[in-house]
């Protein structure tokens, strides 16, 4: 791998040098890397667009990473990854996908996830998004995410995208069986001209359920932001979704919440809230000695951490 | 120190012009506590504001360390050496407490110096030095730090806009310990509080009473304070719950 590789492996997966554990490094379309350990095996999809992963069932405290990095511009591509996670493991996943774009083409990478949780395993999910390059050519990236949760499996899954990325459409879909907890933290940034669209359907089909899914966003110059989130409870569930925005400059943010209720022992909240940084949180700041645009990166950085 | 010459401060709003602040003059020397009280609605919290550069005066001229800053905006003022503690403590999703003490101290404290500040001001550093200053905190806890990221700046000059608003009665008893103890180790600094608690006016080196939009006393505090007891400008702990309701 390059160097510029090499920097934006770091930007999405916080990855310095080989991982620990199992990996498997994506470089312009091509595997850059592979690892499979005793209990986790990666192999690629006979049809070659993507690979599978399998847990063993009872892994414990194991990770894999399978990041993917484009850095020729014009390069398109759609990836479908499966992870079968074995019942009572209790693994970190974590994905991610940067673009380097300085040439005129647009350059797209679709990454469809398919979780299979099995029963009482304990997934942490990380995804990672980010973009850079002064081409023309855009930086697209339309991930698919469909998680199947058996009985009493939990997975907490935080998305990130702060920058670089021109387009984003993320369909997020899971089905939750007796027991299964879900737990989405999505931060989110969009700049220039960008647009994001986040759409979430979460079924909470087994008694017991439950679901929290949680986006904080700012939408700075004139980006586009849509948070469309439905949760429906088909048994007796908690569900909770809540959207919470900045808005600045001539962002536009269009929240869709959507609640839908199956069964009379359904419990389900959303909360919505869209608003500029407050002036006073930027006096406050200004007064400890900081400038104007000081203070909003800190609120900022702190509203998104 | 600190002097403001022949302040004006006035607004048009749907009531018409108002005169806020008609010919305000005075002046903190170095080493003073100094407490502006008087009715509510007189014009004390725009004083306050002035100082900070948080509104600009309408007319009249504001000195620093012999310097003109009438014209300075926040910022400049904070750099220049003026903290400002607000009435009303602001909430922030995502800072957590020592985020704000090394912004007001301006370097990466350490967790143990974050710690002293918070100990002074009575809250138990351990608790609090990872919370958010978010909703979860009340108000007398938001004050607290409000005021501990004072300490943190250590600045010459420190203006506390009504310190006990919102507070309840047992946050107050500890806030007057606060006061006390920075009155005790002032050296060459100086504080200015807007308050009209009889209690802060007790620590008071001077006393300022402003109604009406004019300044209609000022003196050391042992001739000012007796004639304002039993009246708004010097409640005392009782009264001011009864104010409360």
């Amino acid at each position: 791998m390059d160097t510029i590789q090499k920097r934006i492996l770091a930007e999405v997966a916080d990855l310095h040098a080989v991982p620990e554990g199992a990996y498997n490094i994506r470089a312009n379309g091509v595997s850059a890397g592979r690892r499979s350990t005793a209990n986790i095996e990666i192999t690629s999809k006979p049809e070659g667009a993507g690979i599978d992963i399998r847990i063993r069932p009872g892994t414990k405290k194991q990770s894999v990473h399978i990041p993917v990095v484009l850095s020729e511009s014009g390069l398109k591509e759609t990836v479908y990854n499966d992870f079968f996670i074995g019942a009572d493991s209790d693994v970190v996943i974590v994905a991610g996908c940067g673009i380097h774009n300085c040439g005129n083409q647009d350059s797209e990478h679709d990454g469809i996830h398919r979780f299979y949780v099995g029963e009482n395993a304990k997934v942490k999910y990380v995804e990672k998004h980010y973009g850079e390059g002064d081409g023309t050519g855009k930086r697209i990236l339309n991930p698919g995410t469909e998680v199947y949760m058996e009985k009493g499996s939990s997975m907490e899954m935080e998305m990130v995208q702060i920058r670089g990325v021109d387009s984003t459409e993320r369909v997020t879909t899971a089905q939750l069986a007796e027991d299964c907890r879900l737990v989405v933290k999505e931060r989110l940034m969009t700049h220039g001209s960008q647009s994001a669209v986040s759409v979430y359907k979460v079924e909470l089909n087994g008694a017991g359920s439950s679901a929290d899914v949680v986006s904080r966003s700012v939408a700075r110059d004139d980006s586009f932001q849509k948070f469309d989130a439905t949760i429906a409870g088909n048994a007796p569930c908690h569900g909770h979704t809540e959207c919470d925005s900045i808005i600045m400059d001539h962002g536009r943010i269009l929240a869709v919440p959507s609640l839908e209720a199956n069964d009379t022992d359904a419990e389900l909240i959303h909360e919505a809230a869209i608003g500029k940084i407050a002036g006073e949180q930027l006096v406050k700041l200004m007064t400890l000695g900081l400038t104007e645009a000081e203070a909003e990166e800190q609120i900022i950085n702190g509203f998104l951490k | 120190m600190l002097e403001l010459k022949n302040i004006r401060f006035d607004v048009d709003d749907d009531a018409g012009h108002v005169d806020i602040l008609k010919d305000v003059s005075f002046a903190i020397p170095e080493g003073k506590f100094v407490v502006i009280t008087g009715p509510n609605g007189g014009g004390k919290s725009t004083i306050a504001k002035l100082i900070a550069g948080v509104r600009r005066p309408t007319g009249g001229k504001i000195t620093f360390d012999g310097q003109d800053i009438t014209d300075l905006d926040i910022t400049q003022r904070a750099r220049l050496g003026i903290s400002y503690a607000l009435q009303q403590p602001v909430r922030f999703k995502g800072i957590q407490v020592i985020d704000l003490l090394r912004i007001a101290a301006g370097r990466e404290l350490s967790v143990a110096e974050s710690c002293d500040y918070l100990s002074r001001v009575g809250l138990c550093a351990r608790d609090y030095i990872n919370r958010e200053v978010n909703a979860s905190l009340s108000g007398g806890e938001l004050k607290r730090i409000e005021i501990a990221t004072i300490l943190a700046r250590g600045t010459r000059l420190s203006v506390f806009d009504e310190p006990e608003a919102g507070i309840d009665l047992w946050s107050f008893q500890s806030l007057i310990r606060v006061f006390e103890e920075m009155r005790k180790s002032i050296e060459r600094s100086s504080i200015l509080v807007i308050s009209h608690q009889e209690r802060i006016l007790e620590i008071a080196d001077e006393i300022i009473v402003v109604a009406d939009g004019k300044i209609s006393r000022h003196g050391p505090k042992d001739e000012v304070l007796p004639e304002l007891i039993g009246t708004a400008s010097a409640l005392s702990s009782c009264e001011r719950l009864q104010e409360r309701g």
